[in-house]
């Protein structure tokens, strides 16, 4: 697939000094879901209002489409699909109404097939004739999520997409995002939930203060930054860990269990040597497990590095 | 690719009327029962001092200045709500993100507004025939008057919403500029009925320009020269689109 977004050296800042984008590069092929983390104010959202039209970059550019967003905006913006963090929406208007609005917006002819077919898909058919005050915020949210689809957009923007949404409804939109990505929309999405960048991206980049750190495929990622925690669980209590296990990390939790932390890039995890090592001081094992950082505790880790 | 976006225009455009359309009663009713009051206090009670007003009934003198203070009233409040409303809401993003510029956005708002006040101002004139007989001496010109007033007008309520950060500020430019400058605009009489220094004063109000040159087109009488009056609403729309052109390009009360 080839690129559909190309940032170039993008910078942002504003007229107080602050630097919200700096010196940003970024190509994001057509078709893949990517994930932007970073703490509050890191200059994810900076990112996306640039891309959208909503913010003038200060320096760099962006192409999406092949399309510059400053001297071909019309045609950029075309095919750009934005779902905002906040909620908005005008309050007395049908749903259905909405979302024909927005197609209309975007230079499209009117398409009733194609608006019930978002509608069903978002499961809001049903309330098409209600004014969207009267929905749910969930409901709201997946109003919005149709408007940005109301177009045929090739690249959807989603901004905390299930911000101060309960569980089931998250979990209801990771399947829209699911769907959209089976039909070939390029999604580019912010998120504080890195379970759910974790579950949905193909891609995660990293910001901090302007800047950004790295961008992995999500899998890889893991493997490269992640710790895993191996818990051995020993038939018989013990009083004490001995020392030359003490030395190499392993900790005793409780009077059963030892936690020993590994690194999956090195070359040697220990954990063969460790457990021929407590065989043979007759320490029987009874069960082992092992668990991967999550996506959080890199996300924490790689912050804190830039930080140091 | 810089063709303009009539999709979006005409998105915008429908949606505002749908608006007005939700509320048509309540749209018509308010300026209707003012027409009626108007009638009866300045053609009964003061008609009753006042015969004629330059060979015309003053009845039907005071048509055009009532259509007039119509349109100004609802274009600039129609137009500046119109705008307002999406940045209140916070729905104005999707002005700005998709690919609309200020050209459609001013033309979808303000053609909107400016038919809506169109309309009323036909329903009052309907209405007014209820009570005196108006005869229109220039239709063409009439109709020329009502639509770049009304066009000019919802500019300026739309420039008003554009700046607005509460509905007080929607309120306040409309309440204490645009009413006291129609009543002193001779919505209500002729400048040539003032005293020479207050004739003087009036003909600094723009609105006295619009009022006589849309009363020129119903009776061929003007306090002003009907080219003056056409100079002077034709400039309020170009100066008016120029300082919205501005607002979209630096994005002032809109991306801030």
């Amino acid at each position: 697939m080839g690129a559909i977004i190309e940032i170039d050296h993008l910078s942002k800042q504003y007229g107080s000094g602050t630097k919200a984008l700096d010196d940003v590069s970024l190509t994001i092929d057509e078709g893949e879901i990517i994930a932007l983390l970073g703490p509050n104010g890191a200059g994810k959202t900076t990112m996306i209002s640039i891309i959208c039209g909503l913010v003038v970059p200060t320096g760099g550019t962006v192409r999406v489409g092949g399309h510059d967003i400053r001297t071909d905006w019309r045609a950029a913006r075309k095919l750009i699909g934005l779902v905002p963090q906040e909620i908005a929406l005008e309050p007395f208007e049908k749903v259905i109404n909405c979302v024909r609005f927005t197609r209309g917006l975007y230079g499209m002819p009117p398409d009733d097939a194609y608006i019930e077919r978002i509608l069903r898909a978002l499961a809001l058919w049903d309330k098409r004739d209600a004014a969207t005050r009267e929905l749910s915020g969930g409901m709201k949210r997946r109003v919005l999520i149709a408007k940005a689809l109301s177009h045929q957009p090739k690249v959807l923007f989603l901004d905390e997409p299930t911000a101060g949404v309960d569980v089931a409804l998250r979990r209801e939109m990771w399947q829209v995002v699911g769907d959209l990505r089976r039909e070939g929309v390029t999604i580019i999405l912010t998120t504080h939930y890195l379970e759910e960048a974790e579950e949905m991206a193909d891609r995660v980049g990293v910001i901090a203060k302007g800047q950004l750190l790295l961008v992995r495929p999500t899998a890889e990622l893991m493997g490269e930054f992640g710790k895993k925690t191996l818990n051995i669980e020993l038939d018989a209590p013990l009083e004490a860990i001995p020392d030359d296990l003490a030395d190499r990390g392993v900790v005793l939790t409780d009077g059963r269990h030892l936690r020993y932390d590994y690194d999956t890039r090195a070359e040697r995890t220990g954990i063969a040597r460790l457990l021929g090592d407590l065989a043979s001081r007759g320490i029987t094992v009874r069960d082992v497990s092992t668990r991967q950082s999550s996506l959080e505790e890199v996300f924490l880790s790689l912050v804190s590095e830039d930080a140091a | 690719m810089n063709a303009l976006n009539w999709h979006g225009i005409w998105a915008i455009f429908h949606h505002e009327m749908t608006r007005f359309f939700r509320t048509i009663w309540q749209s018509l009713a308010s300026p209707v029962l003012s027409t009626v009051l108007y009638f009866v206090v300045f053609g009964a009670a003061i008609g009753g001092r006042i015969q004629s007003v330059e060979g015309v009934e003053y009845g039907a003198f005071i048509v055009p200045g009532l259509m007039m203070l119509t349109v100004l009233q609802q274009a600039v409040s129609n137009a500046s709500f119109g705008i307002y409303f999406p940045k209140f809401s916070g729905t104005i993003f999707e002005y700005l993100v998709s690919p609309v510029g200020w050209i459609e956005v001013t033309l979808g708002f303000v053609g909107a507004a400016a038919v809506k006040a169109i309309m009323i101002a036909l329903v009052i004139l309907v209405t007014s025939f209820a009570f005196v007989g108006v005869h229109i001496l220039h239709p063409f010109w009439m109709l020329a008057f009502l639509i770049l007033s009304s066009l000019g007008f919802s500019l300026l309520g739309f420039i008003i919403g554009l700046w607005a950060k509460s509905f007080e500020q929607l309120q306040i430019v409309p309440m204490m500029v645009i009413m006291p400058l129609v009543f002193l605009g001779g919505a209500f009489y002729s400048a040539s009925m003032l005293p020479p220094f207050w004739e003087g004063v009036a003909k600094l109000n723009p609105v006295l320009y619009l009022i006589s040159g849309f009363r020129w087109a119903f009776f061929g009488l003007a306090d002003v020269p009907v080219g003056t009056s056409l100079f002077a609403v034709a400039l309020m729309v170009v100066v008016c689109m120029a300082v919205i052109r501005w607002i979209f390009a630096t994005g002032w009360r809109l991306r801030e």
